[in-house]
């Protein structure tokens, strides 16, 4: 048990440290957090620069344009990021989900041709899983795919997919078998987004921002190879997506945690938070950010010894989403009435205003905290499934 | 960056595991817990010989004992000899804990005068104090080590019976000067403690998840068994949960505080809020999905639950631990996170 850097981990730390200064815009990590809209431009300039770098990719395979690290090198990099509140790679989708599971599935060909430009940033990817009558019951998809010469056709609708509105691909779960078994009806398409017969409509969130969108899918064609996977076998492969998605994403809540932290004990200094009570909680709030992070850990240790993520790495979505929702219902009882003002002159010009909000999508999104519940009941203790 | 325990102490963790299975079933431990004296003492020497007194034990050694004795309930002076005294004993006291001759544990609440060999006042709420044979007692800034005999020891009811505290009453009783820095060995022995508490706490919420699993797999109601109720199968998640993140922490302090890390006191203040708060839910959780039977004297459950809670009331509560917490991260010089 050691929790230090190597000295090859401590050089890749202090060489990272050092590009983030000169990178960032300068007093970049003592400004004040600003509320969550997002800037494209910005975001796709600080991708590059990330490219350029190297620090895009780095426990990906070598071959494909990745740095072939170890998985404590991408820990290191959420971690500084994270220090300095460093913006996030515009592919978000693409660098959790999808790339990860078409080094799983795919084609040399596949991965030759989608992996490259994914990490660099010039191709942004999108998901279409959820769907207005399918939440949580991924296998109750509808949104269809029938062979029609070299070609599927697709009819449909998907939902909550975040980025689509500047997305040029989307992994989509579509029904190719309607007469098979619920699961076994499905099989998994790498989609254009460009392609006719796609239509993006934004959704407006609680928080007044449009983040997620509706897809509308109309007679769209998808060349019949576009696929991960044998028609039929989608549900397994969504579950690598999934099982990437909730398996490596610690160190990514780890980062958000610990940013959001450090956020608010700096509201708390700076409104002079001498109250026990709140200093309890805030207390509370920093150690569950160090539970997080040392679940993380060990789940790393676990993954890296025999390959497999560890049954704690569950636990770190429901922790996070819940920790996350009463951290930032926490600033806004320190803020007391002025919490309710949520523009220019508001505290921090509504950070907290639209953090609070946002973290209401987190026990929902990327697996409900009931979902959660079951497969930690279910697959990790071992009780009978409840359904 | 590695967390997890190496093969030797994996091996340690497993003969631990086998000892208290084939020694220390819950009948004998409920018939040890419901006896007089509270525990046998010719495990002590069993104990010795398996190496759990052993100077060469460090802290993450320690560690995997202190969760695997806690998961089998094992009553013993364990903790109190090697988590609260060691630090204080001195060589000849040390030789005799590891040979299984002497068992100890440590007074520091109380009031209480030296004078020339002896000492004289009232210690109260000493651990284990009447199966331990010798009682370090903190006075001013003096360490003395006295025996712990029937005439000065006073049993206390109380609530975890494998774990029982007393009252030990001084009046000019013969003590021998430890020669020890008073100061820096009581720091020592906090953050040892708490540590080590923190994955004592470990154990008990692992029993707890374990109970919680066996029963709600097995017990029919409705017709169905109860697991697939979700307000049952989600209470068994949470415990899940709580053990994790307990768990993380205690191993985290254990680790901090082996090494000295600079962030030992932080480590240890939010394991011990963290794992004992777990491990306090974990056996309310499990009573409430045992339903009725959990509720009896009965069953076992109760008895972790009595030790849950006196590890959360030991050496400060989880908010006493988070003050200490706040107090580093608001008040100190830029923010910890």
């Amino acid at each position: 048990m050691d929790f230090r850097d190597t000295p090859d981990e401590a050089e890749f730390r202090a060489s990272l440290r050092q590009w983030l200064a000169d990178a960032l815009p300068a007093g970049w990590a003592d400004r004040t957090p600003a509320p969550g809209r997002w800037d494209e431009a910005f975001t796709r300039e600080w991708t590059r620069k990330l490219y350029d770098a190297g620090y895009v990719g780095l426990t990906w395979p070598k071959e494909y344009g990745g740095g072939g690290a170890p998985h404590t090198y991408q820990g290191i990099y959420l971690e500084e990021t994270a220090r300095v509140g460093a913006p996030d790679h515009i592919g978000v989708i693409g660098l959790g989900m999808a790339g990860p599971t078409i080094i799983a599935w795919g084609s040399d060909e596949q991965k030759k041709r989608y992996l490259p430009p994914l990490l660099a940033g010039e191709e942004v990817w999108c998901q279409g899983f959820s769907e207005p009558g399918s939440g949580s019951d991924l296998a109750g998809a509808r949104t269809r795919a029938e062979l029609d010469g070299d070609e599927w056709v697709v009819n449909g609708q998907k939902v909550w997919s975040s980025y689509a509105h500047i997305a040029d691909w989307c992994i989509l779960v579509v029904r190719t078998d309607p007469s098979a078994s619920k699961h076994a009806g499905l099989s998994y398409l790498l989609v254009d987004m460009h392609a006719p017969g796609v239509e993006v409509r934004p959704l407006r969130q609680i928080t007044g921002d449009p983040e997620f969108n509706e897809v509308f899918f109309t007679d769209v064609r998808v060349p019949r190879d576009s696929m991960l996977g044998q028609p039929g076998e989608g549900w397994n492969v969504a579950m690598t997506t999934l099982l990437h998605e909730r398996g490596t994403l610690g160190f990514a809540l780890t980062a958000a945690l610990e940013r959001q932290v450090l956020n608010l004990v700096r509201l708390a200094r700076e409104v002079g938070a001498d109250d026990p009570v709140i200093r309890d909680r805030i207390a509370q709030e920093w150690i569950d950010l160090q539970a997080l992070r040392f679940t993380n850990y060990r789940s790393l240790t676990a993954l890296q010894k025999t390959g497999v993520p560890g049954p704690e790495g569950s636990v770190a979505k429901l922790h996070w989403s819940e920790t996350n929702q009463r951290l930032t219902k926490l600033a806004l009882s320190i803020e007391g009435l002025a919490s309710q003002l949520d523009g220019e002159g508001a505290v921090w010009d509504g950070y907290w205003q639209y953090q609070q909000l946002r973290s209401r999508g987190n026990t929902i999104e990327a697996g409900t905290s009931e979902v959660l519940r079951n497969i930690i009941a279910e697959r990790v203790v071992g009780l009978p499934r409840s359904r | 960056m590695d967390f997890a325990f190496s093969s030797e102490q994996e091996q340690l963790r497993a003969s631990v595991r086998d000892y208290l299975r084939d020694r220390y079933g819950d009948e004998r431990v409920v018939a040890l817990a419901e006896s007089d004296a509270g525990w046998d003492p010719a495990t002590w020497k069993e104990l010795a010989d398996m190496g759990w007194l052993d100077d060469s034990l460090g802290l993450l050694e320690l560690a995997v004992i202190a969760e695997e004795s806690a998961f089998g309930l094992l009553p013993a002076p364990w903790f109190s000899t090697m988590a609260l005294a060691w630090p204080l004993l001195d060589p000849q006291l040390r030789d005799a804990v590891s040979a299984g001759e002497r068992s100890a544990t440590l007074a520091t609440q109380g009031s209480v005068t030296a004078s020339g060999d002896t000492l004289t006042g009232t210690m109260t709420l000493v651990a284990d104090l009447t199966s331990a044979t010798d009682v370090v007692v903190v006075a001013g800034d003096g360490v003395y080590a006295v025996e712990a005999t029937p005439d000065i020891v006073v049993p206390r009811s109380t609530m975890d019976r494998t774990r029982r505290l007393g009252e030990l009453r001084l009046d000019a009783t013969p003590a021998r000067r430890l020669d020890v820095d008073a100061s820096s060995a009581l720091a020592d022995v906090r953050r040892r403690s708490l540590a080590l508490a923190s994955c004592e706490a470990v154990g008990v919420a692992q029993r707890a998840l374990d109970l919680a699993a066996d029963y709600t797999k097995t017990r029919e109601q409705f017709g169905r068994v109860i697991g697939t109720y979700q307000g049952v199968s989600h209470k068994v998640a949470d415990i899940f949960v709580a053990l994790q993140l307990g768990r993380s922490l205690a191993y985290w302090a254990a680790w901090a505080v082996s090494e000295n890390d600079p962030q030992a006191d932080l480590a240890v203040s939010a394991a011990k809020a963290a794992a004992t708060e777990g491990a306090v839910l974990a056996c309310e959780h499990a009573i409430q999905v045992h339903g009725g039977i959990g509720f009896t004297y009965e069953h076992i459950l109760h008895r972790y639950y009595k030790r849950a809670q006196w590890l959360a009331a030991f050496e400060g509560d989880a908010r006493e631990h988070r003050a200490a917490t706040a107090a580093a991260i608001l008040d100190g010089e830029g923010a910890a996170a």
